[in-house]
């Protein structure tokens, strides 16, 4: 008798759904769908403003811009899912870069030494910002706030506040500036190598144990430990992932700015949390497809190259990334309300 | 010493049906546990046998120390002193995965699910099962569909009805259907004892009558079930003994047939004493 009522009574919650919350219910299921129509509406948008914008060149050069942001809203996405935040990805990327870049041009260091060691030291300091969230428990928006200072004053103190060019760099440093032509259509290696990075990082959360812990320690920390998950050493893991992708993606800047500057890229934290929300992932942790991240960086980076290629006064792209942002968080909101 | 003494028994008021079961060595048993906290005595020299195949429901007021107690039982508290054995041989557990690896599983008040992951994904979190061959033991690839099907199957001996997509969220789930997800991971893995605490505070007539049903399924599933709960009717009815905790001590073993609600709730607060 349960067995009919039950389904009946499932049959009857079927039938009860609006349009609105079946729109709802898809969401839930693959929140990257809104942010992957935002992006084509953009696209369309701006292929119609001007003829320039969906040219074989353009789009080369969109992806060049992209991919730093992206690269860094990869590690933001881990930290993120685990309901944390991370303010120090731009000071750690320039850390590293300038530490590669310095050990290269002044201490005569050969390049492939000094590249691990600037990508080993953007690791440790992803490794600090972990040992203090897990070890001292402070919350991660107060430990990366200390260590974006930190690092930021370290890698200035260490450069002496100036730049690098690359014409005094060994060729690996620059080597992902490099690339190839498909016709007016250019990819660097840099670009791929950023690809790569979203491969390798999607199979890990979508497909292994460690990727499943870092949604459950993000959506419950307790519940999660009582089943069994090593929660803090999850949470270890990720900010120190995190730090080693910020550091590629100081070797991917060198090669894109063709200089390593202490002051490069000065919007890289707010623009990596931009990415990570606008593509669907929840600032409360447990939510989020690495996928929307992508999508969320190539929405950022849209807007910037379009109005600049418009024309527009590129105060109108900041109001649009904010006004963006609290929409995304919004429809983050309404469509954990799900209801099955 | 290898053998314990078992405890008396109130036997006289066990079904025959039922006798059988006592018969057998217990598989869980502890002994004189004492523990304290500073000052204030948890547990003072508790005992308790459980035996496969029953249901022992842990009564008791606020404090008394019934979560205590089963906090010892599960490796959550370490006691200061006193003996736990396992099928006969002496036990000591550390972190509450020392007593999950032994075979006893805890469903937790606070359920401990994860409501953003699906619930093959719950049943599975902490014990997920890799692919075969080198895109499980290279490239760390969880067997998905492997689990999937498995734990349909557990939910499935459980006769649990309401749930039939293992990929769905468990935050889309009604608080009965999630409770059902925490017993079917408990009776999944828990090859020896499932201790739930509290399993029917936060549900209605309808799912706690659901619940209720799935633990007597544990049970003739040939498990043995500890169930502590406020819920007076929900203990006479699934219960085959219940232990009266009182002030940190036990106070007595009734069975449902020996006394009914009042007497017990008499005994737990100390308004009547068990004698005999």
């Amino acid at each position: 008798m349960t067995a009919s009522g039950s389904a009946a009574a499932a049959e009857f919650a079927r039938r009860r759904q609006s349009p609105v919350q079946q729109l709802q219910n898809h969401l839930h299921k693959r929140p990257w769908l809104s942010p992957l129509l935002l992006l084509f509406i953009t696209f369309v948008a701006f292929f119609i403003a001007t003829p320039l914008f969906l040219t074989a060149g353009a789009m080369g050069t969109l992806l060049q811009q992209t991919a730093i942001v992206a690269a860094l809203a990869v590690g933001q996405t881990l930290v993120i899912l685990t309901a944390g935040i991370d303010l120090s990805v731009g000071a750690i990327m320039i850390l590293s870069m300038m530490v590669m870049a310095s050990l290269a041009k002044d201490g005569g260091m050969p390049g492939l030494l000094a590249l691990l060691i600037g990508i080993a030291l953007a690791t440790l300091a992803g490794l600090l910002n972990g040992l203090l969230v897990t070890r001292i428990n402070l919350p991660p928006f107060i430990v990366t706030l200390g260590t974006l200072s930190i690092f930021t004053a370290i890698a200035l103190l260490y450069s002496g506040g100036s730049s690098i060019q690359a014409e005094h760099l060994p060729r690996i440093l620059n080597f992902l500036g490099e690339g190839f032509g498909i016709g007016a259509f250019r990819l660097t290696w840099g670009i791929v190598v950023v690809v790569l990075i979203y491969a390798v990082m999607a199979f890990v959360l979508s497909q292994t144990a460690w990727g499943r812990y870092v949604y459950a320690v993000g959506d419950d920390a307790e519940s999660a430990r009582l089943s069994g998950v090593p929660s803090k050493r999850i949470l270890l893991a990720v900010y120190t992932v995190a730090g080693l992708i910020y550091g590629i993606a100081g070797w991917v800047l060198i090669g894109r700015a063709g200089s390593a500057t202490p002051n490069a890229v000065p919007t890289a934290n707010l623009d990596s949390i931009t990415a990570v929300v606008i593509g669907g992932t929840s600032l409360f942790g447990g939510r989020g497809r690495l996928i929307g991240t992508l999508i969320g960086a190539l929405i950022v980076q849209t807007f910037d190259f379009g109005l600049s290629l418009i024309g527009v006064n590129q105060q109108w792209r900041v109001l649009a990334i904010g006004v963006l942002i609290v929409v995304a968080v919004a429809v983050d909101q309404w469509i954990r309300k799900v209801k099955s | 010493m290898s053998t314990m003494e078992k405890l008396p028994l109130a036997v006289d008021h066990i079904p025959e049906a039922k006798r059988h079961i006592y018969d057998a060595e217990p598989v869980l048993s502890a002994r004189e546990l004492v523990i304290t906290f500073g000052r204030v005595v948890g547990l003072d020299g508790v005992n308790l046998d459980l035996y496969k195949g029953e249901v022992l429901a842990v009564i008791g007021d606020n404090g008394a120390g019934k979560s205590t107690l089963i906090k010892c039982l599960t490796g959550a508290y370490v006691p200061d002193s006193g003996s736990i054995r396992l099928e006969g041989s002496p036990v000591t557990f550390r972190r509450p995965q020392d007593a999950r690896e032994a075979g006893i599983e805890t469903v937790y008040q606070q359920l401990a699910v994860i409501p953003a992951l699906d619930i093959a994904s719950n049943l599975y979190l902490g014990r997920e099962t890799r692919r075969k061959g080198v895109l499980g033991s290279v490239f760390r690839m969880l067997d998905k569909g492997g689990m999937e099907r498995e734990a349909g199957q557990s939910v499935q001996d459980l006769g649990i009805q309401t749930i039939q997509n293992m990929g769905q969220a468990v935050e889309t789930l009604s608080g009965g259907q999630r409770q059902a997800v925490a017993v079917a991971r408990a009776a999944a893995f828990g090859s020896k004892v499932v201790v739930l605490d509290e399993p029917t505070a936060a549900l209605g007539v309808k799912e706690s009558g659901m619940v209720l049903d799935m633990v007597k399924q544990l049970r003739d599933n040939g498990l043995a079930v500890i169930l502590i709960s406020h819920n007076m009717p929900h203990v006479w009815d699934v219960a085959d003994r219940i232990h009266i905790q009182r002030l940190g001590g036990c106070a007595g073993v009734i069975t449902p047939q020996s006394h009914d609600m009042g007497e017990g709730v008499a005994i737990m607060t100390g308004a009547k004493t068990l004698s005999g």
